[in-house]
Formats: structure tokens, sequence, C-alpha cells
């Protein structure tokens, strides 16, 4: 059993905060996956669970004994680098058992150890290699043999992919999905791409500017994104902004984007949205994927609209289109075939089920 | 597509650019000149003394051809050799060396890793002031050295002059602070993630200086270490102010003094002595240079 708490953690680089009182429960088992645009925090907070960087202020526990004054090697936690962090000087296979070897565990018991972890990850055959002739790819997983050989409590990932090539990355994330499947050890893993973050995870949590914004499961926080940065951050490319206005006609709620260009509010909504009828402070946020040619059979609350294609990007599998709102630009997802052109007008359709109201003075979601 | 652009390019007529083969070969030929060059100037002094140290006194006073051995003989080597004092100032020397680069290597491997890894309150202050003292030029400790010594004799009785082990105890003066220095450089160079690694495997800080750091940084370990063994083999200002009897020189002091006697110089001799002298530190970087691998860092780390 090992779950994970930080309660009220912070931490300060000579008062310059770099965490600010977090709380979180990281369940036994779980894969977690902390994620934020770089300087959030994300980094810190995993490497003072690692118990690399003392606690400011709070309290961390893993497996239900506070650690803050535990040094690193009797927190049971194993982690893997970004940089790989290999010794250079060791085969493969002294590499994963350095640890092993340290605790003087019986021999038989470490080449049983580092066998099944070489296995799990395909590395048996590198086992009797140094670290420079290996590439990028098998380094990563021989850091990750490393981890898993010591049997920890928790797996600490510091952004393990970032140094791989793309087609590399996707690989190694559907690799480190796998090994999480098999060995179902508790996981933070730490990494700057919402891509990573949405695929490996259990829960996502997000955080900026040192604190959390959200803690969610990767559709949660796709499809109900709390704040302003949540919305923004989690999807690609990035969800649409647009200052608005909700207006009041005839009971009806009409959310008014620009002088010309104003939709009705679903009705589902009208409750929540009503109280805040003629604020000036408020965004509309909308998907590119949720702004789309308009099909052959359109669902309520879809409603079309024209405007004048700027740039089209095509992508293979679809073509985003981007235009202007008022001057703000607006990117949609269209199907190639829809006729988009840069510079010609078009019809697209704009899904309101999916819509967000921000209120930018609070930049939470409505 | 690519093919078909490579290969009109070849057809094209070719402008006028350099070529980077023809820039090599130059490079290389410049290389090998300045190489030579300095081939000469370096080896001429060596084999000067090689050649004199095979001639006899008469031969050597002769208005011969100084760079041909008409007569060669080993009377000089055996007479060396058979000489018990010049034997006396090599071991002297040579237990001085290995002693001043134990102490030095011990001292300054702790203290560069304390420097460079165990951030502390005044530790980059520290390591620059480490640095500083090996610029102090030696001459000027001469007097502070002497009062020293007094003081020494003074309260504990212990003579300190005249004595081939108290180089034992100054030599790390020289040696310590440039050795912490190029340690402090190679251990700041080793990746942050590589301790932290070895901190989560387990390791306790001495550890992970052993089995982490010292193999990792055995090529400036190496560099250090000769560094060391030459300054307290080659040292002479030292030796010839702390030192005056016959029994207690070391090898560069013991060659000038008791080879030159007066405005007479032993050059067969004195040419011998210092090619056999000569010939420890050769051997060291020969047999180091072995163990120098470049490199050893790649794959630690990305890169």
């Amino acid at each position: 059993m090992a779950q994970v708490s930080l309660r009220k953690v912070v931490k300060l680089y000579d008062q310059t905060p770099a965490v600010r009182g977090i709380d979180l429960e990281i369940a036994d088992k779980e894969f977690i996956v902390l994620v934020g645009p770089s300087g959030c925090g994300k980094s810190t907070t995993l490497r003072m669970i690692a118990g690399l960087e003392e606690i400011t202020d709070g309290q961390i526990a893993i497996g239900g004994d506070v650690v803050n004054d535990v040094p690193p090697k009797d927190r049971d936690i194993a982690m893997v680098f970004q940089n790989y962090a290999l010794y250079p000087h060791m085969s493969v296979f002294e590499n994963m058992s350095f640890g092993l070897r340290l605790k003087r565990v019986a021999k038989d018991e470490i080449r049983r150890r580092v066998d099944d972890a070489a296995r799990i990850l395909d590395i048996t055959e590198l086992l009797d290699r140094k670290p420079k002739q290996l590439s990028g790819g098998q380094r990563q997983r021989v850091a990750m043999g490393r981890a898993i050989v010591r049997d920890p409590k928790v797996f600490l990932f510091d952004e393990p992919l970032s140094n791989l090539d793309a087609k590399l990355r996707v690989q190694m994330r559907t690799e480190i999905k796998k090994v999480h499947q098999k060995v179902r050890t508790t996981t933070v893993y730490v990494t700057h791409d919402q891509v990573e973050a949405m695929t490996l995870a259990d829960r996502v949590v997000v955080m900026n500017g040192g604190i959390i914004e959200q803690v969610g499961a990767p559709n949660d926080l796709y499809h109900s994104p709390q704040t302003k940065f949540v919305a923004g951050f989690i999807g690609s490319p990035a969800m649409n902004f647009l200052p608005c206005r909700i207006e009041e006609a005839a009971g009806a709620l009409r959310v008014r984007l620009s002088d010309n260009l104003s939709f009705p509010v679903p009705e589902d909504r009208t409750a929540r949205y009503k109280p805040h009828a003629g604020k000036t402070s408020l965004m509309f946020g909308l998907r590119p994927e949720h702004i789309t040619e308009v099909p052959r059979h359109v669902e309520p609350n879809q409603h079309p609209f024209e405007v004048t294609i700027e740039v089209t990007e095509p992508m293979g599998m679809e073509t985003l289109v981007y235009f202007t709102i008022d001057g703000t630009e607006i990117c949609g997802r269209v199907n190639p075939n829809a006729g988009a052109t840069d510079g010609g007008k078009m019809k697209l359709l704009a899904d309101l089920n999916n819509m967000h109201i921000i209120d930018d003075t609070t930049a939470r979601v409505l | 597509m690519t093919a078909v652009t490579a290969s009109d390019a070849v057809a094209a007529p070719r402008p006028k650019y350099g070529s980077i083969s023809k820039s090599r070969r130059w490079a290389l030929r410049w290389s090998y000149f300045f190489l030579v060059l300095f081939a000469i100037f370096f080896l001429t002094p060596p084999i000067y003394m090689f050649i004199t140290s095979l001639k006899s006194s008469a031969e050597i006073s002769a208005a011969t051809n100084p760079w041909w051995v008409f007569e060669p003989t080993l009377e000089n080597y055996i007479e060396l050799l058979t000489q018990n004092q010049y034997l006396i100032f090599f071991r002297n020397s040579a237990i001085v060396s290995v002693c001043v680069v134990s102490i030095t290597m011990i001292i300054s491997v702790l203290a560069a890793f304390a420097l460079a890894r165990m951030k502390f309150w005044g530790s980059a202050t520290l390591a620059t002031g480490v640095f500083l003292t090996y610029l102090i030029p030696e001459t000027l400790l001469f007097i502070p050295l002497f009062k020293t010594f007094a003081f020494v004799r003074d309260t504990t009785g212990i003579e300190l002059m005249n004595h081939w082990w108290t180089l034992i105890i100054l030599y790390p003066t020289l040696t310590v602070p440039f050795c912490t220095w190029i340690m402090i450089g190679y251990f700041a160079s080793i990746p942050k993630e590589l301790d932290e690694a070895a901190l989560i495997d387990g390791a306790t800080w001495l550890q992970t200086l052993t089995k982490i750091f010292i193999p990792v940084a055995l090529p400036g370990l190496i560099a250090a270490t000769i560094f060391a063994f030459t300054v307290s083999w080659a040292q002479f200002l030292y030796p010839l102010a702390f030192t005056t009897s016959t029994d207690q020189l070391v090898l560069p002091v013991g060659i000038v003094t008791t080879l030159i006697k007066g405005d007479v110089f032993n050059w067969g001799q004195i040419m011998t002595g210092a090619l056999l002298g000569a010939a420890p530190p050769l051997i060291i970087y020969a047999f180091l240079m072995d163990y120098y691998i470049a490199g050893l860092t790649a794959g630690a780390t990305k890169g």
C-alpha cells in the first residue's frame, strides 16, 4: 500500500515561492500526471516527494508515514530523470543493480530481479553494454529498469520522454503505460506535454504558478475545465477565447460575440448563466473541434455562421481554418473536403453544447 | 524527388566556391608543419642531454661536434649510480613525491567534492579562495614559512628545518589548491542528476564519491595526479631554501649542489643526473595516458 499525500506543501527559494501550498491525495496504484507550463512548480513538487528538495512548509506522507525529514534513500521511491542519469562507467546490468548492491541484496536475487525487469522492458540483450553504446530510447528503458528492479513504493518520472524524438516519444509513452499495467506501482509523472498527460494518467493534476488549478480524470479536464487556464492548456490546438456578453431577451439568453454575431444559449445552461447577464467581464470559450463545417444533419444547439477564412492549415485527416471575429483570431477544424480556401468565404457550425463561459475577473469557468 | 534535384545540381556549371576537402588538406599541412617545429624545439634539449651524458669529460671540453659522440662511454652513469649520494637524492625525491601526491589527491578530491556538490554557506567564496591561494608566488612565502618553523620549534621542540620530510608538509601548499580547482571543474561537469540518482539508489555521500564521481571524473583525477607529481618532483626553490645537508636533499637541488663545485661544472654527470631524474615523470605519464580515456562520461545523459 503506497498512497502519497501532500498537505499544504510550500516551497520557497529565497523567499520566492515555487509551490504555494498544494494539497493532493494520490491513491495506491494510481498513475498521476503533474502537468503545466515551465516554472509552474510541477518538477519541484516531484523533487519534494523524492526528497531531493526540502519542504519549506506542510507535510508529505508516503504510505501513511510522514517523510518530511526522511532522506531519499529511505523513502522507498525510484525516480526516472529527463536526461536518464545513467552511470556512464557501469554496464546496463550494473546500472540497474546499483541500488540493490548498495542494499546488499543477495547476488542471485539481484540477478533474478534485473532479469525480470529486463524482460519487461525488452532489454535483456543490452545488459552487458555501456550507456554510451545505447540509443536514446534504450537508455530511457534502462533508466526505467533501474527504477523497476528496486520494487519501490512509488515511481517518480521527471519529464522522461522530453529528450526523445517525436516518434520514439509516442512509442515509449505506450511502453510506460504497459509497464504500469504490469507492475501496478503508484506513479507520479511530470510532463509539460498535455498529450502525454491525457494519454497516461488516471488523474491529471494541472499546475500553474505554484498552485493546483484542477485535478481530474483526463476526460473531465477536457470537457469540464474549472478555470480559464485549464480550459486553455488542455487540448490542442488550444480553446478559442472571445470576449462576450450574455443578453436576456424574452426569457431566453443569447451570447453575443460581436455586433452582428450572437448565438442562443442552450436551454440546459440558461439557469446557470442567467445571473451573469449584462456583465462585461465574460469570455466565451469554444474548442476548435467544436467549430466545424456544416454537416447534412444539424443537432440541437449547433448554429451555423459565415466567416471569411484567412489561413488554412491542412493536417491530412483534418484542416485547421483560421478567421477573426472582432479582431480575435479563432481556429476551427474542418473536414479536408469541406472546401476551405485561403481568403474564401465559408459557412461554419458552432457546437454550443460544448461552449464555456468564463468570468475573466476570477478566471473561473461558470 | 531528392535524387533528381541532386543530379541537377551536379550537372549545373560549378561556381567558384571554396572546397571543404581542400581547406582541410591545408589545415592538416599547417598542423604537421607546426607539430614538427614544436617537436624539434622541445626534443632538442633532452637529445643534447642524452648525447652529452654518453661523453667523457675530456670529449665534452674538446672542440668537436657537440651533436655526435666519438667515443661513447657509460662512465657518467656508472659513477653517478655507484655514488651513494645520487641514490639518496633519488630516494628522498621518490618518497616525498609519492607522499605528496597521496596527500594532495585525498585532500583535493574530498575538498572538491564538498565544494562542487554540497552547497553550503560560503562554498562558492571558498572555492574561489582556494584558487586564489595558488596565485600567491611561492617565493613570497619563504619568510612566513621560516617564521612558522621557528614558532613550531619554540613551542613544540620539533625542528622542521633541514629535513627532507618537511617537504611532504610543504609541497601540498602548492599542489592542493590547484588540484582542488581542477577537480571542482571536473566534478561540476558531472550532471546533477547523476548524484541525485545515486542518492535515491541509496548511496551515501562517500559512496557517491567513490562509486560514481571518482570513476566518472577519472581523466580529471589523472590530470591532477600528474600535476601534483610533476610539481613535487621538480620543485627547486623550497628544498633549496629549507634543506642543506647532503643526505636531506632531493634530486633537483642535489644535482646542482653536489655536481657543481665552485666554478667547476661536471657537465657529463649533470646531464646524466638530469636525464635519469626526468625518467620517472616520463614513465608515469606514459603509464597513466593508457588510462586516460577521454569522453568517459559519454552516454550518462542526453548529448
